[in-house]
């Protein structure tokens, strides 16, 4: 399931599904227009595959270009917004349909939305029971009858405590409106989870179980795409990583490589890690490029050590990283290609 | 040094978030705070800072006792402190450009005529260039906007920094960035602080100690979250 499957060398955590992809996206970009004719490349040229039971991180600091990348998927760009390249569920590709098939097939449907913040997400004038009773009936074809019951299943799945549905969503926890929310996204049985920035804002021992618990629902052979700038919810959940700076995927690799040894190959990649405070917590030397000014190579050349002048130009991606002097792998036969 | 002493304090007298609390920073040491959200830490930092007056307990900053929150605390005593807090989108008001935010405090002391070089040097200091000082809330990063909130908690170079969850919503790089500016105003000024945060890794290696809000309450404190 990587970039260039058979050319990754590095052991991962997953083996390659031999099942099609939940969802296929390829050479994606995203175009805001701005007043002025100006351009804002939001994002540029993503490309990856999820499979079924598979969960990617896509990680990367606010404003790269990694919610929009959502919004692409999910059809709810602003109306300057145009997104190019294609996205694929099935035969559905997701940046061609039309508002109608988006809203009727699409979210909650093929896509359950974990949102960022849950309390916002869920109404406050209503339940909890009374949201998923109303989510379940326009999702599923559970009569009247049945909705109860069938809200009250949706609730125990997320481990929503079937105790508290009859409560305001401002009468619950960060913890509960996380589960609440989930809870919602997981009603209409969607094969792709779409989550973003899920742990905003949650205590450390919050953030582990709100994302073993969306692990769990990856395990039942969903798929999940888990957008976050949380390094440490990233490793604890993801099978492999996308990391993305300045609108583009600069490296996507399988997690136990890139969060353990040989740790990334991406100058940048490499360079965010090393900023946690449990390793060398030294910022990186400046700050990303605006998103409407980029230069015309690498966007990671003002802050990048090993920069040449060969990174003035844009960098082919190679074995799933985008970088004209990549990190060496430790085999002798790979970092000769690199 | 910083003495906050049986602290009860919060926003309804009948139900304090915070009951009984003592903690003590010494002149120039680093302390963070570690306890989880809705604990009430957040409110024992803006009684700290001397924005939030508390019902009971005292506060004492270098050996000068305070009155009261606010304005009834001494302008010596406020402008002793400068506070970033978690959400900048919260703490800056979206109609001014990052310059005037930067420099607002020395306005409000009357010391306009400063402004100019002093959120230059702070530019430099944070990482800013002139193009995004010209920029209001709205056009920037939550991560640039943090920049120019740290750079204002500096201006009238504090002697204690309160930092609530200052890196709560940023990537590692700028979460890193933000510290090691906080730390070197710090290595040149003396200035002390305190640190509020759930990340326990972080403010291990932030600070000289770190305190874990259940060691500070004498009294069980009916937080109910
Ligand atoms: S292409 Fe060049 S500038 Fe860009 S990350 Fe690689 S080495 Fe650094």
């Amino acid at each position: 399931m990587s970039l260039v499957p058979a050319a990754n060398p590095v052991p991962t955590a997953n083996p390659v599904p031999a099942v099609d992809p939940v969802l296929s996206v390829r050479n994606l970009s995203v175009r805001f227009r701005m007043r002025g004719g100006r351009e804002v490349a939001a994002v540029t040229d993503a490309s990856f595959e999820l499979g079924p039971g598979e969960c990617l991180a896509l990680i990367g600091e606010s404003g790269c270009g990694k919610s929009v990348l959502a919004s692409a998927l999910l059809g709810l760009l602003p109306r300057n917004a145009a997104a190019t390249g294609r996205a694929l569920m099935g035969d559905l590709d997701l940046l061609a349909a039309d508002e109608r098939t988006l809203a009727r097939t699409v979210r909650g449907r093929r896509i359950g939305l974990v949102p960022q913040s849950p309390s916002a997400h869920l109404t406050p004038v209503r339940t909890v029971r009374s949201q998923l009773e109303e989510t379940v009936r326009e999702l599923t074809g559970v009569p009247r009858a049945g909705l109860r019951a069938a809200a009250e299943a949706a609730a125990e799945r997320a481990a929503f405590p079937v105790s508290h549905l009859d409560r305001h969503s401002h009468q619950l926890s960060g913890g509960l409106a996380q589960r609440a929310a989930t809870a919602l996204a997981l009603v209409g049985d969607a094969p792709l989870l779409l989550a973003d920035e899920p742990t905003t804002g949650l205590d450390r021992d919050l953030v582990d179980r709100t994302v073993d618990e969306l692990r769990r629902h990856a395990d039942a052979g969903r798929a999940l795409l888990m957008i976050t700038h949380d390094l440490a919810a990233a490793r604890r959940v993801a099978d492999r990583v996308a990391v993305m700076y300045a609108g583009r995927i600069v490296e996507i690799t399988g997690a136990p490589a890139f969060f353990g040894e040989p740790g990334p190959r991406h100058p940048y990649a490499r360079a965010l890690l090393d900023a946690l405070p449990e390793r060398a917590f030294t910022p990186i030397p400046g700050m990303p490029p605006e998103l409407g000014d980029l230069p015309a190579g690498c966007a990671f050349a003002a802050r990048c050590a090993r920069a040449s002048d060969l990174c003035g130009t844009l960098p082919a991606t190679t074995d799933g990283v985008s970088c004209h002097h990549p990190v060496a792998r430790p085999h002798p036969e790979e970092s000769s290609r690199a | 040094m910083l003495e906050l002493s049986r602290i009860t304090a919060g926003y309804d007298p009948r139900r304090p978030v915070v009951r009984g609390v003592s903690l003590t920073i010494g002149a120039g040491s680093a302390v963070g705070l570690l306890g989880p959200s809705g604990c009430g830490k957040s409110t024992l930092a803006r009684v700290a800072a001397l924005l939030h007056r508390p019902d009971s307990g005292t506060v004492v900053v270098d050996g000068d006792p305070v009155r009261g929150a606010r304005h009834r605390a001494t302008r010596e005593q406020r402008t002793a402190f400068g506070v970033v807090f978690q959400q900048p989108r919260l703490a800056a008001d979206p109609r001014m450009r990052l310059t005037d935010l930067i420099a607002e405090p020395l306005r409000a002391t009357g010391r306009r005529d400063e402004a100019a070089g002093a959120v230059a040097a702070l530019a430099g200091r944070v990482g800013l260039s002139a193009e995004l000082l010209g920029r209001r809330p709205h056009e920037v990063s939550d991560g640039q906007l943090q920049r120019a909130c740290l750079a204002r908690a500096l201006v009238l170079r504090p002697r204690w920094l309160i930092c609530d969850e200052m890196t709560a919503m940023l990537d590692a790089s700028t979460a890193a960035a933000l510290v090691a500016v906080v730390e070197d105003y710090r290595a040149e000024s003396g200035a002390g602080l305190l640190a509020v945060g759930h990340d326990r890794v972080l403010l291990d290696r932030w600070c000289d100690e770190t305190v874990q809000w259940d060691e500070l309450r004498l009294e069980k404190s009916p937080s109910g979250v």
